[in-house]
């Protein structure tokens, strides 16, 4: 019986390991794992970008303005924009280069992000490559994304 | 020995976050109708979600004309499952959730809110598509 439990205690322990770990890493923060809201409702059309890259007052920009949201309209009830927009300020970046508003409140204008998809780095045609689409699809190069994790050996060009 | 209780605590938990408002594409397209006052149209539904309306965008523009089949977002390329419960069967479950991609939808396709008529005639499309 006592060996029984101790197997179950094992288990128990894996499945709890497995329910806690957090669900991103990122080489631009700490692991955190994402608001099942956010997930929910702003990875529906896109991968779960995550908070760090973007400072406070870009969050608050664009959770201002929802129903002009880059082209669509993506509004959402009251309490579900307070909530998502409560978790984004309190993981949004600080770290120095993420300080910055980059324009319109687009990761992808951040100058961290052009210095790290430089035209040396990415060829231009890699960008309309139909993969690819748009440079807001990260996971069309970085398999992990959605995971939130960008590190190089996770890196996969499209053919 | 706690963990043992708590594991089945957090998978109750869990269960009982299902929507408050669980209901089938059935019961929702006979309400819009029923709302419109006019009997849905499939063959209006289909020429609505795959014809362009002067915008950017269609329907089809990401859910593809055939919604059997898995779409894309037009702009972040996202993968978008198939939009017919024949082919999702979670599709239209969550009335909340029904209407807020409508009214999102309508807009950027139509610059507009969509009629119970027009929402009754789509549905009435995405069901046609057997189980």
């Amino acid at each position: 019986m006592r060996r029984i439990r101790s197997t179950l205690r094992a288990v128990t322990g894996v499945l709890l390991a497995a329910l806690l770990l957090p669900a991103q890493a990122d080489s631009t923060g700490p692991r955190l794992s994402l608001l099942p809201k956010y997930e929910q409702e702003c990875a529906a059309c896109h991968i779960a970008y995550p908070p760090g890259m973007l400072p406070a007052a870009s969050w608050q920009g664009l959770m201002g303005r929802l129903e002009r949201h880059y082209g669509t309209d993506a509004s959402l009830d009251a309490a579900s924009v307070r909530e998502i927009a409560q978790w984004l300020d309190r993981h949004a970046g600080t770290y120095q280069r993420v300080v910055e508003t980059p324009p319109d409140h687009r990761i992808t204008r951040s100058a961290w992000f052009l210095r790290k998809h430089r035209a040396d780095e990415v060829p231009p045609e890699l960008w309309r490559h139909p993969a690819v689409k748009s440079a807001a699809n990260c996971a069309a190069c970085h398999t992990q994304a959605a995971q939130g994790r960008f590190n190089e050996r996770d890196i996969h060009l499209p053919r | 020995m706690k963990a043992l209780i708590l594991v089945p605590a957090l998978l109750a938990t869990q269960l009982l976050a299902t929507p408050a408002r669980a209901t089938t594409a059935a019961e929702q397209l006979a309400g819009y109708a029923r709302e419109s006052g006019v009997a849905a149209d499939p063959a209006r539904g289909q020429a609505l979600f795959t014809q362009g309306q002067g915008r950017e965008w269609s329907c089809a523009s990401c859910h593809t004309s055939h919604p059997t089949a898995e779409g894309q977002h037009a702009s972040t390329g996202k993968r978008i499952a198939p939009l017919a419960p024949a082919a999702h069967a979670q599709r239209f479950t969550d009335a909340a959730k029904t209407e807020k991609w409508f009214r999102r939808n309508c807009s950027d396709v139509l610059g507009r809110s969509c009629t119970t008529g027009e929402k009754a005639d789509v549905l009435a499309w995405l069901l046609s598509f057997g189980r």
